[in-house]
């Protein structure tokens, strides 16, 4: 499969993507028209360069990581499907899929799955937990330059005490769901335009 | 307002004070006057009198009528309040029924006891009512309105409230035309839009009686959202078919211009309100920001404003709670950057005391109303009444919420659409626009009379069962939760992930249009209405920061916060002072320094506590917060004993001395001590020391000029300290480095005290 030069979604490229991701069939070729009108040098692939050329991703604080999450560990180009497969954790949850075989995979959007994909943004390093580090990297992404490192650093750190029940002094992802438990993460991760 | 702190039978003094002045001042447009000008009267004829025949001069008289008006008002409100008290002081009765029923069960004792007497009971005078009674309530309501899930549910809510509201008027007019109709009924007088007039009346959701019943049962957010916002938004729908319905029985006969009109009318009524709530609103967040230097007037500021805009927008036939709800929304997050924290407390207390007084009042006033009013029964007319606003409430809510959960994320369950629709509860709004029909209609007092058999029924019967009904159902309860640094980080994270991939999507959705809102409102709206430089301020560092000072404030006025505060602030703080020689005697003033300034930053952080007040909950306690204090603590009370000892240990250097380089000792030396901050004053330790008191201080001197290549090998290029200010500015440089190999909890701990 990989990538494809043509601009052209073949049918059971569709139905495999309808599969993995649960996306219907007019979602998908709506995405995919997202997808190419993003492609700006047509080979079928994203690289960083055409995220960064979305106005809304310059100005957010967490664009640089929001548009590493949609690429592969060390790539650096994205294929439809791993754009769709990104896309996936924030379709809104349906009810009836709650009632489906409880031996398949969890599906990407799952409330699970949305909570680690949250959890990995913050976890750079990838070992499970969000360090005091981690936690004040994202902190002054969010706050701008006008806070002081200080105050920066009491914030973290009363977070992570508010958290932490093992204390090991950084959020586990159990710790992160549990701190969770009471924000409607169905609601507030998913996009009504996936539905 | 520290009334509520003081004793018993003062508090209501002050209360009953207030609120006298209040209600007097606003000039109750009651028959104020007559009476006034009566007691002149009658003064300016004793007059003569006296000079007429000379009567001995009374020691004591009564002249009741001089203080009627007052006194009456005062009595009422009185009754009202130690009923209120009553009530709660019966342990059992306030858990099964609520407030609301019990408070019109009085008012009925107190109206048949008047009536008994010969009197005739007040009523409920809907001037009095929509100018002075509403407007509390639904300014308390809409000052505390929770934003977030009200924002992100207004879609439902203004269909709820609009077309839900013109389901129930038309098919509950139309019904019961068709009833009038049937000729056994004997109501054949009754024409079509009398009975649509009706139904507009009776239709809507009454915002005090649901804010009355729901407070009590604590359901989840989103269904207590969603009834709520429904009944005050409905009140344009219901303003407009009003007036529109009124008009149109006056004339007879309805156009399809009319109709139209009627329309432009419904836009026009609900945009002007918003607009002129939004305008008030502007202005007194404007206003509030030159506030600093009075004080004392700013909660004033916020209710008068308020007030005039529903006035306003009153007087332009606008709706008045829309207006007064966006006021209050409007202007809360600027107001509150603004205003100091007194402020905030005395416009919560007041807001709440008033909506409480009110809503006591309004429900002692239908009781009474009941008896006093004229009333014509009709049984079959009444009965329907009752039967169709139920089974028109149930069918309106369920065939809404059919075709707006396929536009919602989360849906709506069945559980959740029987609470909507069973706590859709009438109130006296209906009642008082009743009571405003002109007595042209014949049909008048039926009306009045159906719609206090609806209001009593959606009260006592609905009121009453919707508490165990939630029980029964396992209905999900609020969550009680305490506001968690945590939650309001992770979703501030989640809201620009999801503009971001909102972004990525191409879709201009909800979290775009939130955010592009925030940035028009940080860049452009904040820089003029909130005071000083306060508006640079993200909302997370207030957030945070808000949070700390409750904390610290609930620990000190629990008596937990121990005397020996532990704060490095003191040792931030101290000067750094050139010791060039350290003699015994200048070992006890250092010592003296340094406990002194360890007491000065504790006096300073108490004051700090103690210069503002706020209410708090019980229940707010968090005590890792005060395990961490604790520990805090007792780690700088250890601390600070070692470094004594250290100190002293330094200082009467001791005879075995191992290693061959002090200096390198020293340095390692600094370094543990650097664990106070990396700015602190162990420059006290590190200067020429010299104690000539002990035999190996030869061995030091000796060693001293070797210092500055020592320091060299260690930091690279760094003059020789030959200045012993710039000596100290290098020693901490140096100490700096050495300690600077990460996050270092025990330093960070004590800053939320600094950014109290």
């Amino acid at each position: 499969m990989g990538s494809r030069a043509s601009s052209l979604l073949r049918e059971e490229e569709i139905e495999e993507i309808k599969k993995e991701t649960g996306f219907s069939h007019s979602q998908i070729t709506r995405l995919y028209s997202r997808f190419t009108s993003l492609d700006k040098g047509e080979n079928g692939t994203l690289g960083r360069e055409d995220f960064q050329r979305i106005p809304e991703l310059a100005i957010n604080p967490l664009g640089d990581r929001i548009i590493n999450a949609f690429f592969p560990e060390g790539e650096d180009q994205v294929n439809f499907r791993g754009f769709m497969r990104t896309l996936a954790h924030f379709r809104p949850i349906e009810d009836n899929e709650k009632n489906k075989d409880p031996t398949a995979s969890e599906p990407l959007n799952s409330r699970i799955n949305k909570l680690l994909f949250a959890f990995q943004l913050y976890d750079l390093d990838r070992d499970d937990k969000i360090s005091r580090d981690e936690l004040l990297q994202v902190l002054r992404m969010m706050v701008g330059v006008n806070i002081s490192d200080e105050q920066l650093g009491s914030i973290a750190d009363r977070t992570i005490q508010e958290a932490d029940q093992n204390g090991d002094n950084s959020i586990s992802f159990n710790e992160f769901i549990k701190v969770l438990e009471k924000v409607d993460v169905e609601q507030k991760m998913s996009i009504r335009f996936l539905h | 307002m520290p009334a509520f702190s003081c004793a018993f039978p003062g508090c209501r003094r002050d209360l009953l004070v207030i609120v006298l002045v209040v209600f007097v001042g606003i000039g109750l447009p009651i028959e104020a006057s007559a009476p006034a000008y009566q007691s002149h009267g009658t003064e300016g004829s004793y007059l003569t009198n006296v000079t007429n025949t000379k009567k001995a001069f009374p020691v004591l008289a009564v002249n009741y009528k001089h203080v009627r008006q007052p006194f009456e008002i005062a009595l009422w409100i009185l009754l009202a309040l130690l009923m209120k008290l009553g009530f709660h002081l019966i342990p059992r009765l306030s858990g099964v029924v609520p407030e609301s029923c019990l408070l019109i069960v009085v008012g009925l004792l107190v109206g048949g006891l008047i009536k008994v007497i010969g009197e005739e009971p007040p009523v409920l005078d809907s001037q009095l009512f929509f100018l002075c009674l509403l407007p509390p309530i639904i300014l308390d309501a809409g000052y505390f309105l929770p934003i977030r899930p009200f924002t992100e549910n207004v879609g439902t809510i203004l269909v709820f409230a609009v077309i839900g509201t013109l389901w129930n008027t038309f098919f509950m007019g139309g019904l019961l035309y068709a009833l009038c109709q049937i000729e056994s009924v004997g109501l054949g007088g009754v024409d079509l839009l009398a009975c649509l007039l009706f139904g507009s009346i009776v239709s809507a959701v009454d915002p005090v009686a649901v804010l009355a019943v729901f407070e009590e049962i604590h359901i989840n957010e989103l269904v207590h959202i969603l009834v709520f916002g429904e009944s005050l938004l409905n009140d344009a729908v219901t303003v407009v078919l009003y007036n529109l319905f009124e008009e149109f029985a006056k004339v007879g006969t309805v156009t399809v211009l009319d109709v139209f009109l009627g329309v432009v009318c419904f836009f026009v009524v609900s945009l002007g309100g918003v607009l002129v709530g939004a305008i008030y609103g502007f202005l007194a967040a404007f206003t509030s920001r030159f506030t600093s230097h009075t004080r004392v007037i700013e909660p004033l500021f916020v209710f008068l404003y308020s007030y005039m805009a529903y006035l306003s927008s009153e007087m332009f036939h606008l709706s008045g709670i829309m207006a007064l709800i966006v006021c209050g929304v409007v202007m809360r997050p600027y107001v509150e950057a603004n205003i100091s924290h007194k402020s905030y407390t005395t416009i919560k207390y007041f807001l709440k005391m008033w909506s409480s007084v009110s809503e006591t009042l309004i429900f002692i006033f239908l009781g009474v109303s009941t008896v006093a009013g004229p009333h014509a029964w009709n049984w079959t007319f009444v009965i329907t009444t009752v039967i169709l606003c139920l089974v028109s409430r149930v069918l309106g809510v369920i065939g809404l919420t059919f075709i707006i959960n396929k536009f919602r994320i989360v849906k709506l369950t069945k559980k959740d659409q029987f609470i909507v629709a069973y706590g859709g509860l009438r109130g006296a709004i209906a009642f008082s626009l009743g009571y405003l029909l002109s007595n042209r209609h014949q049909m008048r007092n039926l009306f009045l009379t159906a719609i206090i058999t609806v209001i009593f029924f959606t009260v006592f019967v609905q009121g009453m069962t919707i508490r165990p009904l939630v029980e029964l159902l396992a209905v999900k309860k609020k969550k009680e939760s305490k506001p968690s640094i945590n939650e309001e980080i992770h979703t501030e994270f989640l809201n620009h992930l999801l503009t971001g991939v909102e972004g990525v999507c191409g879709h201009y959705g909800h979290y775009h249009w939130k955010e592009k809102l925030n940035r028009f409102n940080k860049t452009y709206v904040k820089r003029w209405l909130i005071a000083g430089e306060n508006f640079k301020e993200p909302e997370l560092i207030a957030f945070y920061r808000k949070m700390e000072l409750k904390q610290a404030i609930m620990m000190v006025e629990s008596g937990q916060l121990p005397s020996a505060l532990p704060s490095t602030i003191s040792m931030q703080n101290i000067q750094p002072r050139a010791i060039p020689r350290v003699s015994k005697k200048r070992e006890e003033e250092i010592r003296r320094i340094l406990r002194s300034n360890l007491q000065n930053n504790k006096q300073k952080m108490r004051s700090r506590s103690y210069s503002r007040h706020t209410l708090f909950d019980a229940d707010e306690e968090d005590n890792v917060s005060e395990v961490r204090l604790r520990k805090t603590k007792m780690e700088m009370e250890r601390r600070v004993s070692v470094m004594e000892r250290r100190m002293s240990h330094y200082l009467t250097v001791p005879a075995n001395r191992e290693s061959p380089r002090p200096g390198v000792r020293r340095v390692r030396f600094e370094s543990d001590n650097q664990v106070f901050s990396a700015d602190s004053v162990p420059t006290v330790h590190f200067e020429q020391p010299s104690p000539p008191s002990t035999p190996d201080a030869v061995s030091l001197e000796e060693e001293v000029p070797k210092r500055p290549s020592l320091e060299a090998d260690i930091e690279g290029p760094r003059g020789n300290a030959s200045d012993n200010h710039q000596g100290e500015l290098d020693y901490q440089r140096l100490a700096r480095c050495l300690s600077d190999p990460g996050p270092n909890k025990d330093k960070e701990e004590d800053d939320p005290f600094m950014s109290c």
